[in-house]
């Protein structure tokens, strides 16, 4: 590993391209939306030949993931508020508002269990919760991993100048995860909750 | 431009790494022992990739030996029905996601891209390296499924089938695939950031070798349809194990929904085997026949056209999966269009041909050989892409024909022809072409003895995924076998010319081939940071025969030798 981690080292440090690791990640995401694309065609397909959607005694309630659907929403922009902060070099103004964020990733993760635990029907009772657990599921897993890479952010920013208004690409990064996650909650929202209502 | 000098690679004062020893500091070569560790050099990861996945080829290649074998009489005496069908099901899946796809994509992609487009590396060197170590996992949990009985429900895990037979087999098999997948997607990531921004500066869009302009096709093509493979395989895992009903019928669940996801990516993954393949053919024809290549933009926009329209014909697997008419006709039609483009290229490299000084090296007699033989897989496709007559013959073994004249006519071919056109850039020596003659005769005569009279057998109404058959098949099948056999003897001069060739073989030089692109410029091996002097580009790739250009590196370039 000793070479991989010194050419690694070095490569990351070539000043002869400009940092592409944003435009990787957008690549990875575009990708990774697909995946969602995936669950979300099935759900329809399934949402098309079943005639009664979502079928009696597995309806979905609507207060809490609304409740649940603001706090996502509104961190995407309290994410980007310390986005703008460390591009004025206020690294201090951004572990705030990156703390602000994985507080509210985190009530909304706690809000989906509460959910999960008072719907009153499990993964398996038929197709259409199968698909909401399913879908919401892999949303969440995607959530907490989007909490992870902000706490890695706050962890990393303990080190006095490992993040600057010219350095601060994990920052970036962990912004984007973000929004992202909002972009599938949002589509996911309309499918599994408003669509309900129709 | 102005030459970049590059500052030399020492170690960081705050590097608390402990060096291995004097070589990894300035390395201007890697030795045997880097191509076992997470070595970030594409190069490595590039042979890494190639090696590896023609272990899996040897092993996908045992089966259907054996697959072949037992079909040699109409009963089932050689093999147990069920380990039939699990050697099928593991030699489609070996075939397609752990040999043609690493090895075209991933081996010829990671080794060349970067090389063709003068970067020093790929854009995410850790990257890469994941998306190999990604790989022998995969490869371990198919071998792995044997002991639980293999997964039997064929390479496309159709439910209900898949979800009866097999279970804890099936579900290695589908965890083996998300692996694979991911590491495409990694891969192909890459491939697009460097295509896209690690050109060096001198480079214009119209001067881009044509085989990055296939890989960029294909890593589009993966990233937009792998996921959706990874979801289907996720409901199907969910099926499974945990009770979900998404493909039961009897609880509301569908089973077409699953060949949608299914071939939303498989049918593109078809496209993904074969690109790289279209662009390997695009670098080994022109060098070998001395011309320039006939319509350069048009080949590099073909590649782009197949990349769009292939991901609108995936329903032409389901003609009888009781899809609606309107759908029916919408994709024979699109089926019909993405010849089109392949079209292009065909003839593209046939009038390439025309009137060139043909040099028949192995890699030349391999690329013209995969010309005859896809041409005719394609003809086949085309008659199968259209509804009605795929509904005659869907599930027969001109299926298997078919897709077996492009995938080991034109996907095995191309490889082949890559391998014999870039050894001596990988390992610095030459291969022997004597042999490599012998290995091509040998190939080209098994492949058209194995899958020629199976056009036949299907269209007389064999079906494909059996252990047992009606006797009236019996003198066709046999003919088969003895091509199998053929086919598995060929791999055996190849084997021993590669290893020989890369112990002994003749001292290569830096452009044996005399050819234009950038990977030519550099020492063969090329040095690990690949150019002590970056290149300039100062012509088009394929300008033979005009102006007398030479692929010299520029001045100040040390030759480095291997």
């Amino acid at each position: 590993m000793a070479i991989a981690t010194s050419n690694a080292e070095h490569h990351a440090e070539h000043s002869e391209h400009q940092d592409l690791r944003v435009l990787g990640l957008l690549t990875f995401l575009a990708s990774e939306s697909l995946m969602f694309g995936g669950f979300f065609a099935a759900y329809l397909f399934f949402r098309g030949i079943t005639e009664v959607w979502p079928p009696e005694n597995t309806e979905v309630e609507l207060l809490l993931p609304t409740i649940n659907t603001i706090i996502l929403v509104s961190s995407s922009f309290v994410i980007h508020f310390g986005d703008a902060a460390i591009k004025r070099n206020d690294v201090k103004g951004m572990q705030r508002w990156y703390t602000i964020t994985a507080i509210m990733g985190a009530v909304f993760l706690l809000g989906q269990v509460v959910e999960y635990l008072t719907l009153g029907y499990g993964m398996t009772t038929n197709v259409f919760s199968n698909c909401f657990y399913l879908m919401t599921g892999f949303h969440g897993l995607h959530v907490f991993i989007g909490l992870l890479l902000i706490l890695g952010v706050l962890w990393r920013s303990r080190r006095p100048g490992h993040y600057s208004a010219t350095k601060h690409v994990g920052i970036e990064m962990a912004e984007i995860y973000w929004h992202f996650v909002d972009i599938i909650w949002i589509v996911l929202f309309s499918l599994l909750y408003i669509l309900t209502l129709f | 431009m102005t030459q970049v000098e590059f500052p030399p690679n020492t170690p960081h004062e705050d590097d608390k790494t402990q060096l291995v020893s004097e070589h990894t500091i300035h390395p201007q070569a890697w030795k045997w022992y880097d191509y076992f560790t997470f070595n970030v050099d594409h190069k490595v990861i590039g042979i890494q990739y190639l090696v590896t996945a023609f272990v899996f080829y040897l092993i996908g290649g045992l089966m259907a030996v054996a697959m072949r074998a037992e079909l040699a009489t109409p009963d089932a005496d050689l093999l147990d029905p069920n380990l039939y069908n699990a050697f099928m099901t593991n030699h489609g899946t070996i075939m397609i996601f752990l040999w043609i796809v690493p090895s075209a994509i991933g081996g010829f992609g990671n080794y060349l891209v970067p090389l063709m487009v003068g970067a020093r590396d790929m854009a995410f060197p850790k990257l890469n390296a994941i998306a190999f170590w990604l790989n022998p996992p995969a490869g371990a949990l198919i071998l792995g499924s044997f002991f639980f009985g293999g997964s039997q429900s064929g390479w496309t895990a159709y439910p209900p089938l898949s979800l009866v037979t097999a279970n804890t087999a099936q579900s290695m098999w589908i965890l083996a695939i998300v692996l694979v997948g991911t590491s495409s997607i990694l891969g192909s990531v890459n491939f697009v950031i460097t295509i896209l921004k690690m050109k060096v500066p001198s480079m214009r869009w119209d001067q881009v070798p044509l085989f990055c302009w296939a890989t960029l096709a294909t890593a589009i093509l993966a990233l937009l349809s792998t996921p959706v493979l990874a979801a289907g395989l996720v409901l199907l895992l969910f099926d499974i194990n945990f009770g979900t009903s998404f493909f039961k019928p009897d609880a509301g669940g569908n089973v077409v929904i699953y060949q949608h996801l299914f071939w939303f990516y498989s049918h593109p993954a078809v496209y993904l085997m074969i690109l790289p393949i279209f662009g390997i053919m695009s670098e080994v024809i022109p060098v070998h026949a001395r011309k320039p290549i006939f319509g350069y933009k048009a080949i590099a926009y073909s590649s782009v056209a197949i990349c769009v329209v292939g991901l609108f014909v995936w329903v032409h697997h389901m003609f009888t999966s009781g899809t609606p008419g309107w759908m029916r006709m919408f994709f024979t039609i699109s089926t019909l269009i993405v010849a089109v483009p392949t079209g292009v290229k065909i003839f593209g490299w046939v009038a390439t041909l025309w009137g060139g000084k043909i040099r028949f090296t192995s890699a030349m007699l391999f690329a013209i050989g995969l010309l005859s033989m896809f041409v005719m897989g394609g003809l086949s496709g085309v008659t199968m892409g259209t509804a009605p007559f795929d509904v005659h013959v869907h599930d027969t073994y001109y299926v298997v024909a078919h897709f077996h004249y492009v995938l080991f006519g034109g996907s095995v071919f191309g490889i082949y022809a890559g391998i014999y056109h870039w050894f001596p850039k990988m390992t610095g020596r030459m291969m022997n072409e004597t042999w490599g003659r012998i290995h091509f005769v040998l190939t080209f005569i098994g492949t058209n003895l194995t899958f020629l009279p199976m056009h036949e057998l299907g269209l007389q109404g064999m079906p494909r995924r059996v252990a047992m058959y009606d006797p009236q098949f019996i003198s066709l099948n046999q003919i088969c076998t003895v091509g199998s056999f053929i086919l598995a003897a060929s791999v055996i001069p190849f084997t021993i010319n590669v290893i020989w060739s890369w112990i002994a073989g003749q001292k290569a030089g830096d452009n044996p081939w005399q050819a234009l692109t950038l990977e030519w410029t550099t020492s063969s091996p090329p040095i690990v940071e690949n150019w002590e002097v970056l290149p300039v580009v100062t012509h088009g790739p394929y300008d033979y025969g005009i102006d007398n250009h030479s692929a010299v590196p520029p001045s100040g370039a040390t030759e480095v030798s291997a």
